[in-house]
């Protein structure tokens, strides 16, 4: 019996076994390119708030330390957002009748908090602890950027878990030193020789059980 | 019924016979299993839930599984949702967002108060603890205590002011009020029992405003037998406080006084501080428990003897009679050893009457103690806590009969239901329908409730102010942890509105009567803080006892009898529509959801009412027809080892119609074999058995350890006698068999904390605090009756109870299992998605967002403590549950396995302060939920890698011993071997 089909069809069904094969690699690339991608972790990602706050302005123009706001960043796992009191310090004094500011002194006035959005949101099955960062000398522009840069404030990392696992694996690339923690600007000089010698003296130790976060 | 049908007992007994001398046994059912069978039925890791899925699943059903699995897969690729963040307006002093905060407060129950630590997160309760300085806690909790939590948060809670059923409102309530009040000799009171002093005082003050008015008392599970019998010894209404930390030698006439009763925490604490077999120890106390049903306090005697409880009365007069305390009639064997023991105790000894055993028994142990000089060492006598002790059952009867003659004008019910707990032949609900203005502070809209005219929703104790007594007599003020959720009024506000005085809050009356003590801000503050007042415990009196001159009346000694009393988990009734009480498997019979009528396996026989053998297993039992009365009720039975022959016991507290959706329709009321003659055991009761089977949701079976692969010398119980243990203290390790200590993989090396759990088996009482405990932490889910038939219940922590020796009356061992976070853990190779790790501090993590559902580690752990979510049994719906989570723990979705963690969050949580205070973690600066909650500190947690802890210490005791080692797992939770010990002078 003749054939069918040309010899040539078999290179055609090569083709598409093997490009099969790399179509699928293809797609689960994509898959994994989306999921990474901003998209998805909502990195750079500008929220609109109630109050355009801008951290720039606060943190860089006027220069006011972080804790001033985020009381708790020292103690607990929450760094704390300010309660409308903590706002109304100034501006009962400054700024009083801007019109911006019209959300915070209504929600002083009745006494309703204000709604933020959030910015910097990690799944519940991941506990993340602030203090204890501070502690071991991670400068908060380790993880949240240039704050002192940003108008209106995103979310400067991909907040992944091998992003959390780049320091955790290796945090002599990433510690500072304690008085520094707080400074946006700073740059090591030599983070080479500073970071190990950090490691030791913070007694820093390189976390990687899934329980650390994961419980 | 066929002969061929009923269980063989001579069967079971042969077989228990047959075992050597050391051998347990863990049911009924397991002696029943023939060999083969057996062999399978521990290799499977289900073994009893085959059968769901025998119907198999027809076309329809498969497409609906598959449409849902569909649409799920389209949900996961939705974006992260948006979210807000809402921080205060003015943030309160002390509040740190993220960090609990402790307060002191209280819970009653019964009346008397616990001391409490509640924790609060941004103003949610969400954890119970103990309150250390709290002399009826110190720092342990039971598992009401635990469970109260889900309490407040309950949805089912009555939520509004009801007039006959509408909605209504509290002022309403107020104005229908005041036309009644200007008749007040024919106003009623009813409440609970009292210790409040500050509700004492507003009480005092409305009788005197309302003339002629008469308060009522009643409880269904009361006091009345220990009032009378006290009043029988000593004339008056006389307190007793025990001391068994000082006891030698204590002798349990039906108490089960380390269950259950005023102080029992305390008392459990106590008695166990003498038991702890350590190095170096040379004595150790003795109980003697007589007493029907199997208790927790029976169970950890040194001897126990199941008594019919008609017969107590002997027996207490038998012991009596052999210390030359009045005569008996016959007399019993063993009485004048555990008379001699006494003796050689006087002044440490205790003979304590249990709660439901009628005044005469209270009234010789007092004559008893007396005689030995007791009274002043081991045993306080004070005036009673309460506020005005009276014969309850008396007071209700009183209250009946006015109510039956028209003197009743207007009954003002503060708590309680009693429509539904009253005596049966009181007839309360048809009484107090002819009451023209019937009012009820309650919880839940309840039976009562649904017969008032104004129904008032009660206050939960976690949302109001309060006070109240300890068993010592110590004041605990009640601080509320949040505002009332359901618009609940608190008692003092109904004594207010009848005393006009509608502007008092719960707080003001609580501080006005405290500040008219003598407090000021200081004091008042101090006592907020520490939960209790210094020194307010009740002063010491100097009764004295005088012998019962009476003669005991000639109780038939044959016969069936029934005893009933108050469940061990759902209480009178109360706790019933609480999800983690009825889930909570009940000591010795390890049944959820349901009560039972329990009887011993030779009267099982002799009444032919023997589950068949077609039925042996705990999943399924016949019903039987308990008749007492002329009244017939239907119940399920069930066979207990160690229950007294011709004693049917029954609780009561299920068969609820109105209280919620937990609850409705769970169990058989059994109130209605209650009479007020026979509150607590009748003679004169029948039963006969049917054909008809129910479906039980016992646990016992369920996750299994082989006693026969692993049983015997080497078991997974380990124990000896006192005597035993001083000639060779190494008796549990010596069982052990050698084993290699090869491994396919690298030993891992623990620099710096490596946790590890001791669980001392000779202090466990089997009470259940613990599992509740560890359900409230780690946010576990309840699963209802079918699952957990299906053995899908979630409990991290079990208690696993075993017996040894004859299945009339076996000693009776309890273990609780946790995971036992294994050095060389077979879950962690198996896992193909690495969900389950190993820590550098040697804990097997579980990763619940990294796990597909495989459960091949379930099926690799020979502990099986690892808990599958088959379907997505947390509740993520119901708003009101959202805020009672403990926001530390990732509430768990469906598909994923979940495993006790050694309260990871918590380790985390103290490992992080100490590295910033840069400092190792303090011995017992952490510990587990299940220590914490612990009455007896059988359970201790630490690090073992520090010599000083007590954890470590406690490894090196020659007891020590670990479950299953010769896997090889090397397990990090260790047992120490179960220590009795019996008296050398009677014959077992």
């Amino acid at each position: 019996m003749a054939q069918i089909f040309h010899r040539s069809t078999n290179t055609f069904s090569r083709a598409t076994i093997f490009g099969a094969i790399f179509f699928v690699g293809f797609v689960l690339w994509l898959i994994g390119g989306i999921v990474r991608s901003p998209y998805f972790t909502n990195q750079g990602i500008e929220r609109v708030q109630p109050v355009p706050f801008s951290h720039q302005h606060h943190v860089a123009g006027l220069g006011i330390d972080c804790r001033y706001c985020h009381t708790s960043v020292e103690t607990s796992s929450f760094a704390g957002i300010p309660p409308t009191q903590t706002c109304m310090n100034c501006h009962a004094q400054i700024w009083t009748n801007a019109d911006m500011l019209a959300p915070v002194r209504a929600s002083f006035a009745n006494n309703k908090p204000i709604v933020w959005s959030r910015v910097h949101r990690l799944p519940d099955f991941v506990h993340f602890n602030h203090s204890i960062h501070i502690s071991k000398g991670i400068g908060c522009a380790s993880c949240h950027g240039r704050i002192d840069k940003m108008a209106l404030t995103y979310q400067a990392s991909p907040l992944t878990m091998s992003w959390c696992l780049e320091c955790h694996r290796a945090p002599e690339k990433f510690v500072r030193p304690r008085d520094q923690v707080f400074n946006m600007s700073y740059v090591a000089k030599d983070q080479d020789v500073l970071g190990p010698r950090l490691v030791k003296e913070y007694k820093i130790k390189s976390m990687i059980a899934c329980s650390t976060c994961h419980y | 019924m066929s002969e061929s049908k009923t269980l063989d007992f001579s069967e079971f007994r042969k077989r228990v016979g047959d075992l050597r001398g050391k051998e347990y046994w863990r049911s009924l059912e397991e002696l029943a299993r023939d060999e083969d069978s057996f062999d399978e039925f521990f290799h499977q890791e289900f073994p009893q839930q085959a059968a769901s899925l025998d119907k198999g699943v027809d076309r329809r059903d498969f497409m609906k599984l598959m449409g849902a699995s569909v649409a799920m897969a389209g949900l996961a690729a939705c974006q992260q949702p948006a979210e807000t963040i809402v921080p205060y307006v003015r943030q309160p002093e002390n509040t740190i967002p993220g960090q609990p905060i402790f307060f002191a407060t209280a819970m009653t129950l019964g009346g008397y108060a616990s001391g409490i630590l509640a924790e609060s997160h941004l103003g949610r309760p969400t954890k119970i603890e103990g309150n250390p300085d709290h002399p009826s806690s110190l720092g342990a909790t039971n598992a009401f205590m635990q469970a109260s939590v889900l309490g407040l948060y309950d949805p089912d809670r009555s939520q509004v002011v009801r007039h006959i059923g509408d909605v209504a409102t509290w002022s309403d309530f107020i104005a229908a009020l005041q036309p009644v009040l200007k008749n007040p000799a024919g106003i009623r009171l009813l409440t609970q029992t009292i210790t409040s002093p500050s509700l004492g005082d507003q009480l005092t003050k409305v009788m005197a405003a309302l003339p002629g008015m008469k308060w009522h008392q009643w409880e269904p599970v009361n006091r009345d037998n220990v009032r009378e019998g006290a009043k029988l010894a000593f004339g008056s209404y006389v307190h007793p406080v025990y001391h068994f930390d000082k006891a030698n030698v204590v002798v349990s006439l039906g108490s089960d006084f380390m269950g259950s009763g005023p102080g029992h925490l305390r008392y459990a604490r106590d008695f166990m501080s003498r038991r702890r077999v350590r190095k170096g120890v040379t004595s150790m106390n003795r109980l003697y428990a007589f007493e029907s049903m199997p208790t927790s306090t029976g169970t950890s005697a040194d001897h126990r003897w199941p008594v019919k409880p008609s017969q107590m009365e002997s027996y207490a007069r038998a012991i009596a009679a052999a210390l030359g305390v009045g005569q008996a009639p016959s007399p019993v064997i063993n009485a004048d050893a555990i008379a001699r023991d006494l003796k050689a105790n006087a002044g440490a000894s205790i003979v304590i009457a249990g709660d439901e055993q009628p005044p005469i028994v209270h009234a010789i142990a007092h004559a008893i103690n007396q005689a030995l000089g007791n009274h002043g060492t081991t045993i306080t006598l004070t005036e009673s806590p309460e506020v005005a002790p009276v014969n309850q059952l008396e007071s209700l009867r009183e209250l009946v009969t006015d109510m039956n003659a028209g003197k009743v004008q207007a009954l003002i019910m503060i708590g309680g239901n009693p429509v539904f707990d009253a005596p049966a032949d009181f007839k309360f609900g048809e009484a107090f329908q002819k009451v023209p203005f019937r009012a009820h502070l309650s919880p839940y809209y309840d039976e009562t409730s649904e017969l008032v005219h104004w129904h008032i929703p009660e206050t939960h104790y976690l949302e109001t102010w309060g006070d109240g007594r300890a068993h010592d007599g110590t004041v605990a003020i009640q601080q509320p942890l949040i505002a009332p959720l359901y618009n609940g009024r608190h008692a003092s506000e109904v004594f207010g509105a009848l005393l006009g005085g509608l502007d008092q809050s719960p707080y003001d009356v609580v501080k006005s009567y405290w500040f008219s003590k003598g407090f000021n801000d200081t004091t008042w503050r101090k006592a907020l803080h520490d939960g209790v007042i210094a020194n307010s415990a009740m002063p010491a009196s100097t009764a004295s006892a005088t012998a019962p001159t009476t003669q005991q009346p000639n109780n038939p000694t044959t016969g069936l009898e029934f005893e009933i009393k108050h469940d061990p988990t759902i209480y009178d009734g109360r706790f019933a529509n609480n999800g983690w009480l009825q889930e909570l498997p009940k000591p010795q019979t390890k049944i959820t959801w349901d009560n039972v009528v329990i009887v011993s396996p030779k009267t099982a026989e002799a009444q032919r009412i023997a589950p068949g053998d077609d039925l042996v297993n705990e999943r399924t039992t016949r019903l039987a027809e308990v008749t007492y009365r002329g009244r017939k009720m239907t119940l399920p039975v069930w066979v207990v080892p160690g229950q007294p022959d011709n004693v049917l016991t029954i609780f009561f507290g299920y068969g609820r119609k109105r209280a919620g959706k937990i609850a409705n329709g769970a169990g058989f009321n059994t109130y209605a074999l209650r009479d007020s003659d026979a509150l607590h055991s009748a003679t004169g009761v029948q039963i006969s058995g049917s054909e008809e089977t129910y479906r039980i949701a016992c646990t016992q079976e369920h996750q299994s350890l082989n006693v026969k692969d692993t049983g015997g010398e080497r078991g997974i119980i380990r124990s000896a006698s006192f005597a035993e243990y001083q000639k060779d203290p190494e008796f549990a390790a010596k069982a052990e068999t050698e084993h290699g200590d090869e491994s396919m993989w690298p030993a891992y090396k623990y620099e710096g904390n490596a946790w590890g759990m001791v669980i001392d088996t000779t202090v466990c009482t089997g009470c259940n605090g613990c599992v509740i405990a560890c359900q409230s932490e780690n946010n576990i889910s309840i699963v209802g009756k079918e699952e957990v038939v299906r053995e899908r219940e979630m409990h991290w922590l079990r208690i696993d109870r075993y017996y040894r020796g004859p299945v009339e009356n076996p000693e009776v061992y309890s273990q609780p299992v946790p995971c036992m976070q294994c050095e060389n853990a077979p879950c962690e190779p198996v896992c193909p998605v690495g969900a389950t790790s190993h820590s550098s501090e040697g804990l097997n993590d579980m990763t619940y967002n990294r796990c597909v559902g495989t459960r091949y580690c379930s099926n690799n752990c020979p502990y099986k403590v690892r808990r599958f979510n088959f379907f997505h049994y947390a509740d993520y719906d119901t708003p009101a549950l959202k805020p009672m989570r403990n926001p530390d723990v990732t509430v768990r979705t469906r598909g994923v396995m979940e495993k006790c963690t050694y309260c990871v969050q918590r380790v985390n949580a103290a490992r992080m302060t100490a590295e910033k205070e840069d400092r190792p973690v303090r011995d017992g600066e952490v510990t587990t939920a299940c220590a914490q909650a612990c009455p007896t500190e059988a359970i201790v947690f630490g690090n073992i890698n520090d010599v000083n802890s007590r954890v470590h210490q406690l490894k090196l005791e020659p007891t020590n011993y670990g479950l299953l080692e010769e896997l090889n797992t090397k397990p990090r939770t260790t047992y120490l071997a179960a220590i009795r010990n019996p008296n050398p002078e009677i014959k077992a």
